[in-house]
């Protein structure tokens, strides 16, 4: 494997990762996953955080092995490329309050950058104007970067704490197929579709070895395109879209193009717009969306796995306050929470400067 | 020699700051240190996109990167 891999040029490999990724995100679909929710590492980790019995949405609570899979399969991924480093120190709760308002804002939307490029490719046209909001936070987020934001330098540490994270999920694997009386299950709505545990997991393990090897961002892409004019990271969203729509298309899981009635789905453009600013901002400022927070949870990064604990309680926050959508629309509380969101993350993103040298 | 010492930070800081570093002193080679792989993956596709070769030097906490910009 290791001298396999080598042998292709990381552009390539990027480009592989997407389109099977896409491929995968639709298969999913048919397999069980909710229409236009192949994957989503904002659903999926708010249906965790439910069957935890943290929120009580009775339509949003599994335990998504998809989820389980990315973190361990970075970590097989990271172990066997001898990446694995526990690190760590790096202003964590203000982390844990940036994951959690990325997840809001991701709840009010319906949908992480993952999900946005999957709504699209299915004919949610509602993914144009999240991709715009996501796109316009992270051209923000890019100006605060100029600005000379950071969140601190993070230090190596003992090896120990990096396994934090990953032992927790293979407890949460652990619960998912033993089911024990305290793990909640939703009887119906999206939470009750999805494939065999097995199909889900092995999915998952095999994205999360490709994301931990490519680096794979999904907000990162367009922050390289506007920061640098890099195209590296922007081809994956280019091969995943396409990966997904061709299946979609094969597979007649494209329902029409349209704004409403869509799964799972809301159309209030203003806020499908400023919920993923949210997103797209927060996600810049913490240096990658939540896909890739999860990988690097699971490769030793403790900042991280602090990142995804707060995206756990901002989907505990969302559901248990009633500030997460649904297709009935937002919520008054949910769209309040997103402008104090954004005040919040601007914020941080202008007080935490380090100075420069000269 | 300028040097950028990005270590401790993770993508994308050591980008920015190369890029800064690049931008207001072109055609000057710069040392940048880094302390993790996708870091050095990153400041290294910068670097080939604006004209400079690298040279990675392992260092004990992480890479060395000797950027030097290519004769035109």
């Amino acid at each position: 494997m290791r001298r396999f891999i080598p042998s292709l040029t990381p552009h390539t490999l990027m480009i592989g990762a997407g389109l099977i990724f896409g491929v995968l995100a639709a298969l999913l679909v048919k397999w069980g996953n909710p229409a236009n929710m192949g994957f989503c590492a904002a659903c999926f980790l708010r249906d965790i955080t439910g069957a935890l019995g943290l929120h009580r949405a009775e339509p949003a609570q599994y335990i998504r092995p998809e989820i389980l899979g990315l973190v361990l399969g970075s970590t097989i991924a990271a172990l066997a490329f001898r990446e694995f480093r526990t690190r760590g120190g790096s202003s964590p709760l203000v982390r844990f309050l940036l994951g959690a308002l990325t997840m809001i804002g991701a709840l009010v939307f319906l949908g992480c950058p993952v999900r946005a490029l999957l709504r699209l490719a299915g004919g949610d046209l509602n993914g144009i104007t999240a991709l715009a909001g996501l796109i316009f936070g992270a051209f923000v987020g890019i100006l605060l970067l100029k600005r000379g934001f950071n969140l601190g330098r993070s230090v190596k540490m003992p090896t120990l704490p990096g396994w934090l994270f990953p032992a927790f999920v293979v407890i949460l694997l652990l619960f998912a197929i033993f089911t024990p009386y305290f793990i909640f299950s939703s009887a119906s709505g999206p939470g009750s579709l999805h494939p065999a545990l097995w199909i889900s997991l092995v999915v998952g393990l095999g994205i999360g070895f490709l994301a931990q090897r490519t680096r794979m961002c999904f907000v990162g892409g367009w922050r390289d395109l506007m920061l640098i004019k890099d195209f590296h990271l922007f081809s994956l969203i280019i091969a995943f879209f396409v990966g997904a729509l061709v299946t979609n298309a094969i597979l007649g899981q494209i329902g029409h193009w349209s704004f409403t009635g869509q799964p799972i789905a809301h159309d209030n453009h203003l806020w499908n717009f400023l919920s993923m600013t949210l997103v797209g901002l927060g996600a810049t400022l913490l240096g990658g969306c939540p896909l890739r927070q999860l990988v690097l949870s699971g490769q030793g990064d403790t900042d991280a796995a602090v990142t995804v604990l707060g995206m756990v309680a901002g989907a505990a926050v969302a559901h248990n306050f009633g500030l997460a959508s649904s297709a009935k629309g937002v919520t008054i509380f949910g769209v309040w929470t997103i402008g104090i969101g954004l005040a919040i993350t601007l914020l941080i993103g202008l007080l935490m400067r380090e100075r420069r040298q000269a | 020699m300028i040097e950028v010492d990005a270590r401790g930070f993770s993508c994308p800081i050591p980008v920015v700051r190369t890029k800064e570093a690049i931008d207001r002193k072109p055609n000057t080679p710069l040392v940048v240190l880094v302390d993790n792989e996708v870091s050095k993956e990153n400041v290294s596709r910068l670097a080939r996109s604006r004209g400079y070769s690298v040279e990675v030097e392992t260092a004990e906490d992480g890479f060395r990167l000797l950027l030097s910009p290519l004769a035109k």
